[in-house]
């Protein structure tokens, strides 16, 4: 198999003159107002294009997509069940592989793109996902990743950030609300040495739906997990999602980089960053946390900063010279 | 009739699958627009198409009778006022909407 | 017509799908169904098969991964026992209702705990309602040929469902029978390949597995109930085809010496042959007893039931497994449910034998049938009656 640093030597970027006009996720879906998780849906759909084979886990996309007989995919589509869109991927991949060689379909150069919420992948979803990458099927795994299970009514996830109120979360005398960090899955599926990571906001719709192509284009498995905003579990008004999606980056709460063939890439060096809490103002899940609370957050997000530079310089060695 | 939109049981697909895609276009989820609506002012607009890829609902597509402007469809738009918030000209803007107008141009059909 | 050989039942049970020429095998190591899974892996691995073998880190994951694998129209085997049929559970119910044919080979076990690795039939009655065809087995070659049998059924147009052919662990997975081994043209020419009627072809896209709205979940439901009833005649006209191929007939229920007999036992699986050779030794002794066997689980075959116990005063059912807290086991309770609502009445005496492994003999058989006749006689239930238990 070939690297996914050759697999993209002739990598064709998309740029804002040629956005994919296709729309393989259509309109009408019932996704709630302001949805960004929806949004970033259909731009990597656009990025993937029409000979998409789209899997998804249970969750607000899959709902809000497939009320019978109201169904927003324009490709085949399959959902299954909550914690297992990784492994149904890896069997269509693995038929699609088996089906080809037999002649008994042509190869249609059709992407099998696996998609989860955070809960799917993080929680439930983790064991059948880091499976299906160390297994290296030929496929790409979204995670849509909306920091709580909201189809359910706002539930905390591992992948909740620290302070957050959520339902199963809630602040209060002896809470300061989500008291766990938020698992790091993309780092979780970097370490399975897979050819391709990336991280992305829908803020940056050009830096999200390159990754996407990227990811389908390099051979064996790809991950990218997508800062989802949810205005509905996250208490802001639809209309600030865009601007979450922002500056949760600008703040370095959420890093844009990609990982190629095991070499981290930083997309955005954010060399002046907005302090933590002008984003966490953004949102009223944490309007319950005092000085005290941003100051912790401030810090770990300055450590995780300086850890991700770390590993940008010590896997891009003539970088660091 | 009370069981309007049900299909009988011997005329679902096999394993209950949908063969014709993308049939939620159909779906109108204009009206949960509540009171206002976006409106472009095409003077300041500079046909950069930001409101065309961030719109969640694909509530705008390319204007086929003006090249480069994007034309907005009440059908799709659910009224979040992403469009409006990064329009980078301010360009968009609310405006009032009456029950009666909500729906926009029919699409789908 | 084939050939005559002697082989480990797991390894014919694996030979079976090879000559069904399977597309994608998925599957997750557990005792004691792993000699059909290595000896598959075996085969991919020496090209005598050319098929995707996926090693998924769980039993959810191979029934998972088959979904995905015959949804996108790949012919597909998985095989299972115990905890790790039960970890499919939740699978198991979409697979039928998505209508996928996924051929499954169940390596019956007993569930934990306490952990046994040896066979009863527990695994499979907790999942009597999956909405699955499923046959059970008595021995290897009744294997092999079940096997080809079940993609046959799952692949019928009529059908599009997923079959489990039940073999009891150890008792027949590890032992080493004679069988004849069918040709690959015998099979290519029963069995033609698999042209699914929809798949996720980019061509023609289709949604599958969307969100069931009260307005059409009731009606998805009646369609799988329809579908399971009605694979019935395909599974039966399928066993005729087969007896013309490859000259081995089966029926749903098979009667052994049933003839004028007062008390029938109802038996399943391997068990099945340790009690026709205890039934021809009562015959001998002048007993009158006959047995039936249930090939067919599901759909269960009623009017071949009822035919073939007509006139017995009493019924044996065995069961290999427990309901707890109705104090019957699961076979026992649903014949007596189908007999009562039948009209039918013969006495129905209830044990529950060969549990993780417990041995039945020929004397257990014939101690069984004392009982029930003395209890016929006195008017006295006998229901989950617990065979060898040491008190």
């Amino acid at each position: 198999m070939i690297s996914a640093a050759e697999a993209l030597k002739d990598f064709q970027k998309i740029t804002p003159k040629n956005i994919p006009l296709v729309e393989p996720f259509s309109k009408g879906h019932r996704a709630c107002q302001g949805c960004g998780e929806v949004l970033a849906l259909r731009l990597v759909a656009k990025a993937v294009g029409m000979d998409m084979i789209a899997v998804s886990a249970t969750g607000c996309m899959e709902i809000i997509s497939s009320p019978y007989p109201q169904t927003a995919w324009e490709v085949p589509w399959i959902h299954v069940a909550f914690e297992n869109a990784a492994a149904v991927a890896s069997g269509v991949e693995a038929s699609r592989k088996a089906l080809i060689r037999k002649g008994r379909i042509k190869d249609d150069g059709a992407k099998v793109v696996a998609f989860a919420g955070d809960g799917g992948t993080a929680d439930i979803g983790i064991q059948a996902l880091s499976g299906a990458l160390e297994r290296g099927h030929d496929f790409t795994y979204v995670c849509l990743d909306n920091e709580a299970y909201m189809n359910t009514g706002i539930q905390r996830s591992s992948s909740t950030p620290y302070g957050a109120m959520t339902t199963t979360s809630p602040p209060g005398p002896k809470s300061r609300g989500q008291m766990t960090w938020k698992k790091n899955m993309p780092m979780i599926a970097a370490a399975h040495n897979i050819p391709y990571v990336a991280t992305a906001s829908p803020a940056w719709h050009i830096d999200l739906m390159n990754k996407v192509k990227k990811a389908v284009t390099v051979p064996g498995p790809a991950y990218v997990h997508i800062y989802s905003p949810c205005p509905t579990g996250w208490r802001c008004g639809p209309e600030v999602s865009i601007e979450t999606a922002r500056k949760v980056v600008q703040s370095r709460v959420f890093p844009l980089y990609e990982v190629i063939d095991g070499r981290f890439v930083l997309s955005r060096d954010i060399k002046k960053p907005i302090p933590v809490k002008e984003y966490l103002d953004t949102q009223r899940r944490f309007r319950h946390l005092g000085e005290k609370d941003i100051a912790y957050i401030q810090k770990r997000v300055d450590d995780d900063w300086a850890r991700l530079l770390s590993l940008v310089q010590a896997t891009n060695p003539v970088a660091a010279e | 009739m009370a069981d309007e939109g049900m299909t009988p049981w011997k005329d679902l697909a096999l394993g209950c699958a949908m063969s014709e895609p993308g049939s939620s276009r159909r779906f109108n989820t204009g009206d949960w627009r509540s009171r206002r609506r976006p409106i472009t002012d095409r003077e300041k607009c500079i046909k950069c198409g930001l409101c065309w890829i961030i719109c969640p609902d694909m509530a705008y597509t390319p204007d086929p009778e003006a090249e480069g402007y994007y034309k907005w469809d009440g059908y799709y738009c659910k009224g979040c006022g992403i469009c409006i918030e990064e329009c980078p000209k301010d360009a968009i803007s609310w405006q009032e909407e009456k029950e009666e107008d909500k729906y926009g141009p029919a699409c789908g059909s | 017509m084939g050939r005559r050989v002697g082989l480990e039942v797991s390894l014919a049970c694996a030979e079976a799908v090879k000559l069904c020429n399977a597309d994608v095998i998925a599957a997750y190591p557990i005792t004691p169904q792993t000699h059909i899974v290595e000896h598959l892996a075996e085969l991919v691995a020496e090209g005598h098969l050319d098929a995707e073998f996926v090693p998924v880190e769980s039993e959810h994951s191979a029934m998972s991964a088959c979904v995905g694998s015959a949804a996108a129209g790949a012919r597909t085997f998985t095989s299972t026992s115990s905890q790790g049929l039960a970890l499919m559970h939740e699978i198991l119910f979409i697979t039928s209702s998505l209508r996928l044919p996924i051929v499954m080979a169940v390596a019956n076990r007993s569930l934990s705990a306490p952990i046994s690795i040896w066979n009863d039939h527990s695994d499979i009655m907790a999942e009597r309602d999956i909405g699955w065809v499923q046959t059970f087995a008595e021995n290897g070659q009744e294997v092999l040929d079940l096997m080809i049998h079940a993609f046959k059924v799952g692949e019928d147009p009529r059908v599009n469902l997923p079959v489990a052919v039940n073999m009891d662990g150890f008792i027949l997975t590890h032992v080493i029978e004679p069988m004849v081994m069918p040709d690959q043209a015998e099979v290519d020419a029963y069995l033609p390949p698999y042209k699914p009627s929809q798949w996720l072809n980019p061509a023609q896209p289709i949604s599958l597995g969307m969100v069931g709205v009260p307005e059409v979940y009731t009606e998805a439901k009646k369609a799988n109930l329809v579908a399971l009833e009605d694979s019935y005649p395909a599974i039966v006209e399928h066993w005729e085809g087969f007896a013309k191929a490859f000259g081995r007939s089966y029926q749903p229920i098979e009667s052994h010496r049933t003839d004028g007999a007062d008390t029938l036992f109802v038996t399943m699986g391997s068990l099945g042959e340790t009690c026709m050779s205890a039934v021809d030794q009562m015959r001998e002794d002048g007993r009158s007893v006959g047995q039936v066997r249930i090939r067919l689980w599901r759909p269960f075959p009623v009017d071949d039931f009822l035919a073939a116990i007509k006139g017995a005063k009493n019924l044996i059912v065995l069961d290999r497994a427990l309901c707890p807290g109705i104090l019957a086991g699961p076979v026992a309770t649903e014949l007596r449910a189908l007999l009562y609502a039948k009209g039918v009445r013969p006495f129905v005496a209830n044990f529950v034998a060969g549990l993780g492994g417990r041995d039945v003999t020929r004397t257990d058989f014939v101690a069984m049938l004392d009982k029930a006749e003395q209890a016929a006689a006195d008017g006295q239930e006998i229901t989950c009656q617990m065979v060898g238990v040491k008190e």
